[in-house]
């Protein structure tokens, strides 16, 4: 990848985090997100991922962004007061931060990955290369996040049910035992 | 020419703003995103360490990644959505039901 495209996408993806989490809106957060998960899928491309760029796209900002601007707009929430209300907790934040990249940075620059030139064979980064290993060697990790996928799904429709919805239950269990006295 | 260490210092980059924006932010929505956002910089880390390298499982884990972080993000948000439901609020600050 050339410096002239990595740059400025580097700087769109690392603006639109910043966008995260600095804007008061959360809608905009949302859309910030969206952008920075583009750019990641970009990077992905040019790291001969392709599959993996697909997904980003699929599932990152197509369904779970979806599903967080469906929960925003939901709760109808006004924007909060952002970072304003405690800015020297706020700066404490940032600082710390920016010394966790720092220490990040300092300790990646030192890494051998990379300092090998490797040439990739003609078939790396293909769906089937990845389907392969996915159904071969990791069989059992994928099935077992078919699992998690599946207590996922139930424990979000208990955890998101009305309350009120429990009352009906009751009504509607409590409606064949009237019947059965009455046959009595 | 851009090497794997850049791609590396990106992934820090992003890293370090989601956790400033999970510690810093009262807004658990917001908090939640962040999360997404250190869980994409170590999908980056991955990917650039599995180029690097020539080989294909950086990707797979990759894949993993995504499943529980969508999984993380369905039984999250139906957490929000019960909680707002009982308080009315999603200040992370305002929610200490086990604070003395």
């Amino acid at each position: 990848m050339s410096p002239l495209a990595f740059y400025p996408l580097a700087f769109v993806c690392i603006a639109s985090a910043m966008g995260v989490v600095l804007s008061r809106n959360p809608v905009r957060s949302a859309l910030s997100l969206v952008a920075s998960l583009f750019c990641l899928a970009v990077f992905y491309v040019f790291l001969q991922a392709h599959l993996v760029a697909a997904l980003q796209i699929i599932v990152y900002a197509g369904a779970v962004m979806v599903l967080f601007l469906f929960v925003i707009t939901l709760l109808n929430l006004e924007s909060d007061r952002g970072l304003g209300e405690k800015p020297v907790l706020s700066a404490i934040g940032f600082g710390a931060g920016a010394i966790v990249a720092g220490g990040l940075i300092a300790a990646l620059s030192r890494t051998s990955l990379g300092a090998r030139a490797v040439t990739l064979v003609p078939t790396f980064g293909t769906t089937k290369v990845l389907a392969r290993q996915l159904f071969g060697d990791y069989l059992v990790a994928f099935e077992l996040t078919s699992m998690l996928l599946l207590v996922a799904v139930v424990g979000a429709v208990v955890l998101a049910k009305r309350d009120g919805s429990y009352e009906g239950d009751e009504q509607e269990a409590a409606v064949p035992a009237r019947s059965e006295e009455a046959s009595h | 020419m851009i090497g794997t260490v850049h791609y590396l210092a990106l992934s820090a980059v992003l890293f370090s703003i989601g956790a400033v924006g999970a510690v810093v932010r009262r807004n658990v929505i917001i908090i939640f995103m962040s999360i997404e956002l250190m869980l994409n910089a170590a999908n980056l880390a991955f990917v650039a360490g599995s180029n690097s390298l020539g080989s294909m499982n950086g990707q797979s884990i990759v894949f993993f990644v995504m499943t529980v972080a969508a999984a993380e993000a369905a039984v999250g948000l139906a957490v929000i959505l019960a909680l707002f439901r009982n308080r009315q609020t999603v200040a992370a600050d305002e929610i200490a039901l086990l604070k003395w």
